[in-house]
C-alpha cells in the first residue's frame, strides 16, 4: 500500500459506514424517511416517529456495530495470538461456554438481563478453564493453546448438544436463535462501547509490537517485544472483546473470521491498518447484515448469524479469487 | 575499552544435558566469532543466551558493563540482532514490511515509519540484491530470498552485536564471504543513524554465527568457540582451535586438514 492510498480508503470505508448505519436506521415495519432524521435532529419529530427512533433503530444499530466491531477486531488479535489464519474469537471456547450459560437461562424461562448474566459467567469460566490449561502445562506455544482450545470447545458443544435435545421444543427456538447470533433484543450501553473503544486504543498502541508478533515468538523477542506480556494481554484483550459481543447479540458466526481476512487480501496487512479496518468493517457488516436480517422476510426476523454467512461466503470467494489471480 | 560483549562462566543445560560449563568469551568490536559443534550440541541455545532470550544456568552475560539480566528487551534489541534459523509466515507481510520490522527497537513507540525508517530498509534490501522484490509478498520467496530478507531485516536493525544462526543457509557459494564482510561493516548504526554505515571492515559491529561449515568458519572467523559435547568448549583462536584432533573430537568423525593456494581446508575423512 502506498502512503496516500490508507487514507482515502479510511475515507471511503467511514463514508460506508455511516451509509450502513442510515439505511439502518431508516429501514424497518414503521416507515421513515430522510426527512424524519433531519426532524429528529433539530427536535421536531412526531412521537411515534421519535419513539421508534430513540427506543428500537437507535439501540439496535448501535448494538449491531458495536457486536461487529468487537468481533472484527477480537479476530485479528486472536489469529495474532495463534498465529493461525483460521483463528476466529471463538476458536477458543469462549462463545460455547457463553451458549451454555445462556441456553441455561432459557431452559429455566429466565430473559433479559438473566441471559447476558449467564452467558458472561458461562464465558468467563471457558476462559478461565483454557487459561488454566495452557498456563498450568507453563507452555504457551500456539499449537498447545489451540488444542486447549478445540478441546474446551468441543466439551462445550457435547453440553449444547445436551441442553438442546432435553429442552422442551418451544424454548428450543429461542436457543437457535441464540446460537446462531440475534440481535432482535440487543442493547448495549456505556460499558461496552467503553470496552470497546479502550480496546481499539491499546490494541492500536501495539499495533506495531503485533506485526512484529506474527513473525514469531523469537522474532519479537530479538526485537525488543515483550512477548509474554503481549500475548497474555492479547489473550485477555481478545476474549474480553468477544465476551461483550457474544453477551449482546449470541454467538454471531463469521465476522470475526471472515472480516479481518477480506481486510488482508486487499492489502492491509500491516495491523496499524487492519485495525482501524477493522473495527470500521466489522461495524459495517453487522449493521448491514442486521438490516437485511430484519426485513428481507418482514414481519419476520431471521437471526443475524445466517445473514454474515450468507453475504459472507460469496464475498469472500470473489476477494480471495481476486488476490489469487494478481 | 571495555569489550562489546563479555560471557562469564557459562553453564548451559538443555534437560540434563549439559551443553557448556565455564565457558567465558569476550567480543571485541570488528572481530568474527564462530561456533561450531555437531547437531544439538548446543550452538542455537548459546546463540540465544547471547542474544538474552534465554537464561544461562550460571554466569553472566555483559553487554558492554550491564548484564542482559538488568536490561529491557527493547534496550538490548537497540544493540544486538539475532538471525533465526526459519521464518514464520502464516500471516504474510511484504518484502519492505518485513525489512521494516528491523526498525522496530528504534521507534521508540512511534506509530508510523518515517522516512528515515524507509531509506534504511531501502538501503538494506539493496545492499543484500533484494530491493527488486519490495512489493512481494514473503509467502512467494525463494529459500535464498528469505534469507536475503531475514538478514535484510537484521542490516535494518543496525545492531553492534550481530548472532547469526546458520547465515548461509541457502545462500550461494559466491554470496557468503561478501555477506559476511558487509555485516561486519555495520557501523554503530544506532548511534550515527542518519550517516551511512562505512564499508571498511575494521568499524564497530562485531559477528557471532553459529554454522556447520567449518570451512565458511575458517576463512570468515578469527575466533571459534568449538562445542564437544558433555558441556566441553574449546575457545580461541580459529586456527589453533581448528585442529583435526579437535575437531575429530567434536564431530565424532575423522576430519581432514589441508593447506592449498594459502588457506586451511577442511574434509571429513
Amino acid at each position: 500500500m502506498s502512503q496516500l492510498q490508507p487514507f482515502r480508503l479510511l475515507l471511503f470505508a467511514l463514508l460506508a459506514a455511516f451509509t450502513s448505519v442510515l439505511v439502518s436506521l431508516l429501514s424497518g415495519s414503521v416507515e421513515l424517511s430522510f426527512d424524519d432524521l433531519i426532524a429528529y435532529a433539530v427536535g421536531d419529530i412526531p412521537a411515534l416517529q421519535r419513539q421508534v427512533l430513540e427506543e428500537i433503530r437507535f439501540p439496535r444499530t448501535l448494538a449491531a456495530f458495536v457486536t461487529g466491531a468487537a468481533l472484527a477486531l477480537a479476530g485479528v488479535l486472536m489469529q495474532v495470538l495463534l498465529r493461525n489464519p483460521l483463528a476466529d474469537p471463538y476458536i477458543l471456547g469462549l462463545s460455547g461456554g457463553a451458549a451454555v450459560g445462556a441456553l441455561a437461562s432459557i431452559m429455566l424461562g429466565l430473559g433479559g438481563w438473566w441471559l447476558s448474566g449467564t452467558a458472561f459467567v458461562g464465558a468467563l469460566v471457558s476462559v478461565g478453564v483454557v487459561f488454566g490449561i495452557a498456563s498450568r502445562s507453563g507452555r504457551w506455544s500456539t499449537t498447545h493453546l489451540l488444542l486447549t482450545g478445540v478441546v474446551v470447545s468441543a466439551g462445550w458443544g457435547a453440553l449444547i448438544n445436551l441442553m438442546l435435545s432435553t429442552s422442551a421444543s418451544a424454548s428450543v427456538q429461542g436457543m437457535l436463535f441464540w446460537l446462531m447470533g440475534d440481535l432482535s433484543q440487543s442493547r448495549v450501553g456505556l460499558l461496552q462501547v467503553g470496552i470497546l473503544i479502550t480496546g481499539a486504543a491499546l490494541a492500536l498502541r501495539a499495533a506495531r509490537s503485533l506485526n512484529v508478533l506474527v513473525r514469531g515468538d523469537l522474532v519479537a523477542a530479538s526485537l525488543g517485544v515483550h512477548v509474554n506480556g503481549l500475548r497474555l494481554s492479547l489473550f485477555f484483550g481478545a476474549s474480553l472483546l468477544t465476551v461483550i459481543a457474544v453477551t449482546t447479540a449470541g454467538s454471531v458466526g463469521f465476522v470475526g473470521l471472515v472480516v479481518p481476512h477480506m481486510l488482508r487480501l486487499t492489502g492491509a496487512r500491516d495491523h496499524r491498518l487492519l485495525i482501524p479496518f477493522s473495527l470500521i468493517a466489522g461495524g459495517t457488516f453487522l449493521v448491514v447484515a442486521d438490516t437485511l436480517a430484519r426485513t428481507l422476510l418482514a414481519p419476520q426476523q431471521l437471526p443475524v448469524g445466517v445473514i454474515t454467512a450468507l453475504i459472507g461466503v460469496p464475498s469472500f470467494i470473489v476477494i480471495l479469487r481476486n488476490a489469487a489471480s494478481k | 575499552m571495555t569489550s562489546l560483549l563479555t560471557a562469564d562462566n557459562l553453564l548451559l543445560r538443555a534437560g540434563h544435558r549439559t551443553l557448556c560449563s565455564g565457558l567465558s568469551l569476550k567480543v571485541e568490536q570488528g572481530q568474527c566469532w564462530g561456533l561450531l559443534g555437531k547437531n544439538g550440541a548446543g550452538k542455537t541455545s548459546l546463540l540465544h543466551t547471547l542474544a538474552g532470550l534465554r537464561k544461562p544456568a550460571e554466569g553472566t552475560v555483559l553487554l558492554g558493563e550491564t548484564p542482559l539480566a538488568a536490561l529491557r528487551p527493547a534496550q538490548i534489541a537497540e544493540k544486538i540482532g539475532l538471525l533465526l534459523q526459519e521464518s514464520v509466515d502464516a500471516l504474510p507481510s511484504t518484502v519492505l514490511e518485513t525489512a521494516l520490522l528491523g526498525r522496530h527497537p528504534h521507534t521508540k513507540g512511534r506509530l508510523f515509519d518515517d522516512a528515515e525508517d524507509l531509506a534504511i530498509a531501502y538501503e538494506a534490501l539493496s545492499k543484500l540484491g533484494i530491493e527488486s522484490l519490495a512489493p512481494r509478498t514473503v509467502d512467494s520467496l525463494s529459500g535464498g530470498e528469505r534469507q536475503r530478507l531475514a538478514l535484510a531485516m537484521l542490516l535494518a536493525q543496525r545492531p553492534r552485536l550481530l548472532l547469526l544462526d546458520e547465515p548461509s543457509n541457502h545462500l550461494d557459494l559466491g554470496f557468503q564471504t561478501p555477506l559476511i564482510n558487509l555485516l561486519l561493516s555495520q557501523a554503530n548504526g544506532s548511534q550515527r543513524k542518519t550517516a551511512p554505515p562505512s564499508d571498511n571492515v575494521s568499524s564497530g559491529a562485531a559477528v557471532i554465527m553459529a554454522t556447520h561449515d567449518i570451512n565458511l568458519a575458517a576463512r570468515v572467523c578469527d575466533n571459534i568457540v568449538l562445542m564437544i559435547g558433555d558441556g566441553e568448549t574449546l575457545v580461541g583462536n580459529a586456527l589453533d582451535v581448528l585442529t583435526e584432533d579437535n575437531l575429530g573430537k567434536a564431530y565424532d568423525c575423522p576430519i581432514a586438514r589441508v593447506k592449498h593456494e594459502g588457506r586451511t581446508l577442511f574434509y571429513p575423512l
